[in-house]
């Protein structure tokens, strides 16, 4: 008989950004159990994580195991000590032929366990197994830790409970219902689960939850600012998610965009609604936790709150104004940049230095000098995520030139890979500097990234850095800005390679054989592997690539260290035709000498011994060797190509 | 229409209900309820303990000079510890806004994630911000670690911004506005302190004469420290000395820490330093009353 399988872990509200990891965790340790089990289901909202599954067996098959005991010529005691072990009779052994011998042996019958038993066993472990980014413990100090507290726990298999403990709570077929709408313990069976839930006001499927958010939204007949992110938190702060709108005082629009989009979204959760002409309107989506507004009060309490924000925000605007970006730079001297590594004064110093060093005209200079000016000001005091986005907007109003505030404004860019660099060279030198400055800065005192720590995003901050160079098509020899540091090389290689990886989706030995031939310049090693990727393909590439590496490896075996070469030894034929053709290749792009030198080289390996018995030929057929690998040396180390042969 | 006052009492009354003793605020300046004994050192140790008090909380750099609507030097806070925390205690929790005149079912509540932690405490918790209709009301915290010491039993601790719920439930867009008492507005009771000391904060504190006090009150607060009884010995000692009085030297320093903070007078590499000279004597505090509990019993 086949049963199916329902367990409901019952919670206060569990961060909602923490449940989609903490679902996939739960589904791979119950996988892990290995019992047969088909439709595996995984649900959850902020007060539940639900795994549900069909076909799970009563019991697991029995199994039977032959156990080896003493030799047929073993004497009978020892027979009868070997059946008596396994509780049978020495005439129930049987004899069986072995490699070694006659044997005697018993076929033992294991029943298989009952799953409900297996379950009750080892659920509770499974579900403190489940990992979440932080946990907490609610019983007392040596109790078990979770993201929140267990209050509650349905464990059904077929018609039964699954009968364990945990955290004092007993397992059961009880449920409960939305906090305010639905009732306070509700009785599920397998079957009516998800359909008792429902009545109780809580509907268990995020799906269901989106796109009842996405009707609504649809249903309010406005065009909101696409937020895919913020739908996905509030599909999981919700079990019966309903949109409401909301207005503001249109008088607020003077205010930028960039702020009250950030009060909104960051600080209330609400949606940003635009007008046909993709302009910001004075209204606001906001996604309850419950079912219909009849009397406007929610609407009205949100539109209080966001009142209340956006008259701060405009206090902090107009209070901000009164001191200008220019003459708040030594007001950076009392802001921390990092204990070891002083104020930002001092890094704005560095950083106009570096802006200076790498090209910079007097817009970036002056842009570089006023860029953290907006660490100071009220408003980026209260909405952080908004610093240099701030300081661009304050210096466009203070009359900067457009390359200017448009620099400030731009310098953390790019956020993410996903993000743009900044808009042009100026902004782009300024992001540079600044990340740059932090990251020597941080290596330097010692704070480098370790495996997964890296709590100043120094990372992020190199692969910016790699991004806005290429992306930038700016010609920055890298090495030469990173300042010396041998840890800050390798670390920016591993981010160079990563870049080319992972981001731009070169594969890994193209990018090796292209770093091999040097980073300096990132642009130009995009065209090599742009060029590189072409030429894969073609037919003569890859065996000549496996040519390649066999002539490393040759010269590595001969322990080649050089040596002149002299074309008199050539002996004609194939060795002299592979010296014309590296010549005669020596001057043209690797594209067209691919098709001619691979039969060359080809052949020279078919018909001429490298290791010739006269010494002087064979370093002369080395150093010649080694003269066709050299001239490719600047544009990829063919033999990190992996090929089939 | 509620006042003020009234639903303090509303609150204080359902609290008293559910076992809590009813405290009167702190005497010593603090920033918020939990650096008050009542929450600071009673959340230490085995012995269980539910009480709720309002404590005006001072915050020197939050100060605008009673000039906008939202911001306040001095906020109250209605402080509840359940020690250990019941299982229904979110359900208890809601149950207080419905005893304030809060239709739950017309409103829209959320639980939303805010871990709160005081380094200068040595103390954090897990837990939420309470958002009813986007207003953020409550605090609701689970205590972890208190004074560097990792709590035995965990208490739940809830906060409600008093001043921000009677505005919600009164209907106003100025804390000024509401209603304290029949006749009386917040602004009538309070509009002079938040301007008064918003001038002394921000103008006229003298920073060597705080920075005086402070070093009076850290030398006070280290040399009791210095002089409780390391011996088990010593039993009777322990049990009469004065580690309260060393704890209100400590609240000085915070407070004055807060206010030199608001003056501008802390720089970059003593901000750090400051917070750890705080911390040090309140873990040395919190450390002290642990073991003087842990030997009375």
């Amino acid at each position: 008989m086949s049963l199916p399988f329902l367990l409901e872990i019952g919670t206060e509200e569990i961060p909602d950004w923490m449940i989609p990891g903490a679902l996939e965790s739960l589904g791979a340790l119950f996988a892990g159990l290995n019992i047969p089990a088909s439709n595996v289901r995984l649900d959850a909202t902020p007060r539940r994580l639900v795994l549900r599954a069909d076909g799970l067996p009563e019991r697991l098959p029995d199994t039977e195991e032959r156990v080896l005991g003493p030799p047929r010529a073993a004497n009978p005691k020892a027979v009868e000590g070997f059946a008596r072990k396994l509780g049978v009779r020495a005439e129930d052994l049987a004899v069986e032929a072995t490699g070694k011998g006659e044997y005697f042996t018993y076929l033992r019958k294991l029943e298989g366990r009952k799953v409900i038993d297996i379950l009750a066993e080892m659920l509770p472990g499974i579900i403190l197994k489940i990992t979440f980014p932080k946990t907490m413990y609610w019983t007392g100090k040596s109790g078990p830790r979770f993201i929140r507290p267990i209050r509650w726990m349905v464990a059904l298999l077929g018609g039964d409970v699954i009968p364990f403990e945990l955290a004092g709570v007993p397992s059961g077929n009880e449920t409960a219902g939305h906090r305010r709408l639905g009732a306070a313990r509700v009785s599920v069976t397998v079957g009516d689960y998800e359909e008792r839930l429902r009545e109780n006001f809580v509907i268990l499927s995020a799906g269901e939850r989106r796109s009842k958010i996405e009707k609504g939204i649809a249903a309010l007949g406005v065009r909101l600012k696409s937020d895919p992110s913020l739908l996905e938190t509030l599909v999981y702060l919700t079990e019966f998610p309903t949109p409401i709108m909301g207005e503001f005082d249109p008088q607020f629009l003077e205010l930028p965009e960039e702020v009250l989009i950030t009060v909104m979204r960051h600080h209330q959760k609400y949606f940003s609604v635009e007008d046909e002409s993709g302009q910001l309107a004075p209204r606001f989506v906001a996604v309850m936790n419950t079912s219909a507004d009849p009397e406007s009060l929610v609407r009205r309490g949100n539109e209080r709150v966001l009142r209340a924000r956006f008259n701060d925000a405009r206090f902090f605007w107009q209070a901000d104004q009164r001191k200008k970006l220019a003459d708040r730079v030594g007001d950076l001297a009392h802001v921390t940049f990092q204990a070891k590594l002083g104020s930002y004064l001092e890094k704005t110093e560095r950083v106009v230095a570096l802006v200076t060093q790498l090209g910079g005209d007097g817009h970036a200079q002056r842009a570089a000098r006023l860029c953290k000016c907006d660490l100071t000001t009220e408003l980026v005091k209260e909405f952080t995520e908004l610093q240099g986005v701030v300081g661009g907007l304050y210096a466009r109003a203070q009359g900067e030139p457009d390359e200017v505030w448009q620099a400030i404004y731009d310098h953390y860019k790019p956020v993410s890979m996903e993000d743009s660099v900044p808009r042009h060279t100026t902004g782009r030198l300024v992001s540079l500097a600044d990340k740059l400055d932090t990251l020597r800065g941080c290596f330097r005192v010692g704070m480098a990234p370790t495996g997964s720590r890296d709590p100043f995003a120094l990372r992020r901050a190199a692969q910016g850095v790699v991004k806005i160079l290429v992306e930038g098509d700016m010609h920055i020899s890298l090495p030469s800005v990173i300042g010396g540091d041998s840890q800050l090389t390798a670390f920016f290689e591993e981010r160079v390679k990563f870049y080319f990886r992972e981001v731009r989706g070169f594969s890994y030995d193209e990018v090796n054989a292209a770093i091999a031939a040097g980073w300096s310049d990132l642009p130009e090693l995009e065209a090599r592997l742009l060029r590189l990727q072409k030429i894969r393909p073609t037919p003569d590439f890859e065996p000549l690539a496996a040519s390649f590496k066999r002539i490393k490896n040759i010269l590595r075996q001969a322990e080649f260290s050089g040596g002149a070469f002299n074309p008199s030894f050539l002996e004609p034929g194939p060795e002299s035709d592979l010296f014309n053709e590296i010549n005669r290749s020596a001057t043209q792009p690797i594209e067209a000498v691919i098709g001619a030198l691979r039969p060359k080289v080809d052949l020279f390996f078919d018909k001429v011994l490298v290791n010739a018995p006269d010494p002087a030929v064979r370093a002369n057929r080395l150093a010649m060797l080694h003269g066709l690998l050299e001239q490719f040396r600047t544009f990829a180390d063919f033999s990190e190509i992996v090929t089939n042969s | 229409m509620e006042s003020f006052q009234e639903i303090i009492f509303k609150l204080k009354a359902y609290w008293a209900r559910r076992g809590c003793i009813i405290q009167e605020p702190y005497d010593v300046e603090v920033g918020a309820g939990t650096m008050c004994p009542e929450t600071f050192l009673r959340v230490l140790g085995p012995k269980p303990y539910r009480v709720a008090y309002v404590q005006p909380s001072r915050r020197p750099a939050d100060g605008r000079y009673g000039e906008n609507p939202n911001r306040l030097y001095k906020h109250s806070q209605l402080q509840v510890i359940l020690k250990p925390s019941p299982n229904d205690v979110i359900e208890q929790y809601l149950g207080s806004l419905e005893a304030v005149g809060i239709d739950l079912r017309q409103h829209d509540i959320k639980f939303e994630e805010d871990n709160w932690e005081a380094p200068t405490l040595g103390a954090w918790g897990i837990g939420w911000q309470v958002m009813l209709d986007g207003l953020e009301i409550s605090q609701f915290t689970y205590f972890q670690q208190c004074g560097g010491i990792d709590l035995d039993v965990v208490p739940a601790e809830l906060t409600y911004g008093l001043e921000r719920l009677t505005a919600f439930l009164q209907v106003k867009d100025s804390v000024y506005d509401i209603e304290w008492a029949p006749g009386f507005t917040y602004g009538d009771v309070r509009l002079q302190d938040e301007l008064q000391y918003s001038v002394y904060n921000f103008e006229m504190a003298e920073v060597d004469t705080l920075w005086k006090l402070f070093d009076l009150h850290e030398g006070e607060a280290a040399r009791l420290l210095a002089a409780y009884p390391k011996s088990a010995k010593e039993a009777t000692e322990k049990a009469r000395f004065p580690l309260l009085p060393a704890y209100d030297q400590v609240l000085k320093c915070s407070n004055l820490f807060n206010t030199l903070d608001s003056r501008g007078a802390i720089s970059v590499t003593e901000r750090v330093g400051v917070i750890q000279r705080v911390r040090k004597l309140a873990v040395g505090v919190a450390q002290a009353w642990a073991d003087q509990q842990g030997s009375a019993q």
